[in-house]
């Protein structure tokens, strides 16, 4: 689904400001897989995501998506195929509009014509997906109304609309309160499983990113310091990563084999 | 005379939902409408001084001012310049355009058939300020309901989109770029229309025309907020246009009357700005004031909802 074969990312290169942000990192994630990624502040999680998705160039290597190299096209042509969701819930939609007009700008890929698509039978389904998150009454409203957590979740349903293939999470709930952020989660969790998503989430939350997912990632100063699946998933707890982490920090176990045998 | 006022502000209406596009839907302040309204009239005069008629004069009066806002939204989106300095350089380089097409600072229309002689002409029953009136009402209804039209279509709606947050349709696969060109395009389409019917009106194109249009098409959206609040397209165009008669009639009086407290219209413009100026501030304290309500319902409703929930569960 998704290959990154030795990327780098360096910001401002040649300056003072010279910053490596992503350090030859190659990942293979495949279709259906549901990956949690954590990593401390600055370890790169938010640049993996935008060199991914097209924000910005990577400075060298390639990335595949679902086949075809996108190294060098926009954003907007990789978004046929991924759908994101931002920490910040105003980045999602827009809010000069109202949730029909956002649902339905939302429900489809690629440049629109001059067809009128909403209509009262749109309206009803958009009535339909709505009230999983309580919002079946507000279409006519403007987003700008809606609370952070409703908006999130607004977001989260029109990004599943337009059948991504996979999805990217970037502490989509850090922003909410924690029972908003329950909700957004409970409600990412089923359509990632109603819909059969390909998903990557980062997660500032360890217990979660353990139980959630067959695969966990953690990420350190732009690389990829631990890549876990499977059974070897199943097995850690909280209190073993952050051992694996402090011995990785402390470079006392720098071979690879180390960090897998855990 | 006050026909006068209507037919005014009814061409400078269709001005003023151009400006619309760009301003409000697009969120992006576009300067190119100096030029473009100017241009609008010079290719307006030129085209009926060659016998070309009243349509297709309009017809290249659109089109001309559709290809300034092209070039101001590939200077923005190519060059990566700010959408402001964009139209700065295209307003610009168009005052020299005008000129030549115009063949020095302005084209008197005298004795070529235009729009506002041919109407009195076909409703002879009407007095000619009113049939004038009446042709203006067709054509300034005629670009409302297209107006309204397209931004309810899908690609008027990701306009719309882009505007406020320009991150939506990129993640819905649409080029950004193309949406800007399109809605420049259109919005100068609109300003050049109007334009090429002033020349018609006053009977004269002029180089000059288009000077401080962007602020008086701003004071005209934002007079227009005044009147009522809404999210619905076809209510914000008619406020648009009310707002657009309303600054006309102002100028108006400010012309008759202006002089018993001293204002001559050399004023205008700087009454014009502080207009723009006290608007942005009502508007800023007004945002407050229902920020502050909406948050209030918003809490509102989640308080019931939660309570809601609660007594739900207790059924359960
Ligand atoms: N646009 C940018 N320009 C310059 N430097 C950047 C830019 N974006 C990120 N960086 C730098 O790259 C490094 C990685 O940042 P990134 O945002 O990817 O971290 P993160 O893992 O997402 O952290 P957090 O958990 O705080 O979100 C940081 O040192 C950051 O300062
Ligand atoms: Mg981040």
């Amino acid at each position: 689904m998704l290959k990154i074969d030795h990327v780098t990312k360096v910001f401002y290169p040649g300056t003072v400001n010279e910053k490596l942000a992503i350090d030859d990192v190659s990942l293979h994630i495949r279709k259906g897989e549901v990956v949690c990624v954590i990593g401390s502040n600055g370890s790169g999680k938010s640049t993996l995501f935008n060199l991914v998705s097209g924000t910005y160039p990577v400075t060298s290597g390639k990335i595949i998506l679902d086949g075809k190299d996108v190294t060098s096209s926009p954003e907007y042509k990789r978004a046929f195929i991924i759908g994101r969701i931002f920490q910040d819930p105003t980045k999602g939609t827009a809010a000069n509009m109202s949730v029909e007009d956002n649902m339905i700008t939302a429900s489809r890929k690629g440049m629109r014509g001059l067809k009128i698509s909403l209509n009262d039978k749109k309206r009803e389904e958009f009535r339909e997906l709505l009230k999983p998150i309580g919002l079946e009454n507000r279409l006519k409203d403007n987003v700008g109304l809606l609370s952070g957590g409703q908006r999130q979740a607004l977001t989260l349903l029109m990004t599943v609309l337009s059948n991504p293939k996979m999805i990217l999470l970037d502490e989509h709930t850090a922003a909410l309160d924690p029972g908003n952020a329950a909700t957004v989660m409970a409600l990412t969790q089923k359509y990632i499983s109603q819909y059969k998503l390909t998903a990557v989430m980062v997660t500032h939350n360890m217990q979660f990113a353990i139980e959630y997912g067959n695969r966990l990632i953690m990420m350190d100063e732009g690389q990829i310091i631990l890549d876990v699946s499977g059974e070897d998933k199943q097995k850690l707890t909280v209190e073993k990563l952050v051992e694996v982490f402090k011995k990785i920090k402390n470079k006392e176990f720098a071979s690879d084999r180390g960090l897998l045998a855990i | 005379m006050i026909e006068g006022i209507f037919v005014d502000g009814l061409i400078f209406s269709i001005m003023v939902m151009g400006v619309l596009i760009s301003y409000r839907i697009m969120d992006l302040a576009d300067l190119t409408c100096d030029g473009t309204f100017a241009l609008g009239a010079a290719v307006a005069a030129v085209s009926l001084k060659s016998g070309m008629g009243i349509t297709v004069s309009l017809l290249f009066a659109f089109a001309a001012g559709t290809i300034g806002g092209v070039v101001t939204a590939l200077i923005h989106c190519r060059l990566k310049v700010p959408g402001l300095l964009a139209g700065i350089l295209t307003m610009t380089m168009l005052y020299s355009v005008n000129l030549r097409i115009l063949g020095g600072a302005n084209l008197p229309l005298l004795n070529v058939e235009k729009f506002y002689t041919k109407i009195p002409k076909l409703l002879s029953f009407l007095p000619s300020e009113w049939a004038s009136l009446v042709g203006t009402i067709l054509v300034a209804l005629l670009v409302k309901v297209l107006f309204d039209l397209f931004f309810r279509m899908d690609l008027g709606l990701s306009i719309g989109a882009m505007g406020g947050n320009e991150q939506v349709v990129i993640s819905q696969g649409m080029n950004p770029e193309t949406l800007k060109i399109i809605g420049l395009g259109l919005s100068n389409g609109l300003i050049g229309l109007s334009g090429g019917l002033l020349a018609q009106y006053q009977g004269f194109a002029d180089a000059n025309l288009g000077t401080g249009m962007a602020v008086q098409g701003l004071a005209a959206i934002m007079i227009g907020e005044f009147l009522f609040s809404s999210n619905k397209i076809y209510l914000i165009t008619l406020r648009a246009i009310c707002g657009a008669i309303i600054y006309k009639a102002l100028m108006f009086f400010g012309r008759k009357y202006g002089y018993l407290i001293g204002i001559t219209p050399n004023d205008f413009k700087l009454l014009t700005g502080v207009l723009v100026i006290l608007s942005l501030m009502i508007a800023k304290a007004r945002g407050k004031a229902s920020d502050a309500g909406a948050k209030k319902k918003a809490i509102d409703k989640a308080a019931h909802q939660h309570a809601e929930a609660a007594t739900g569960d207790d059924n359960a």
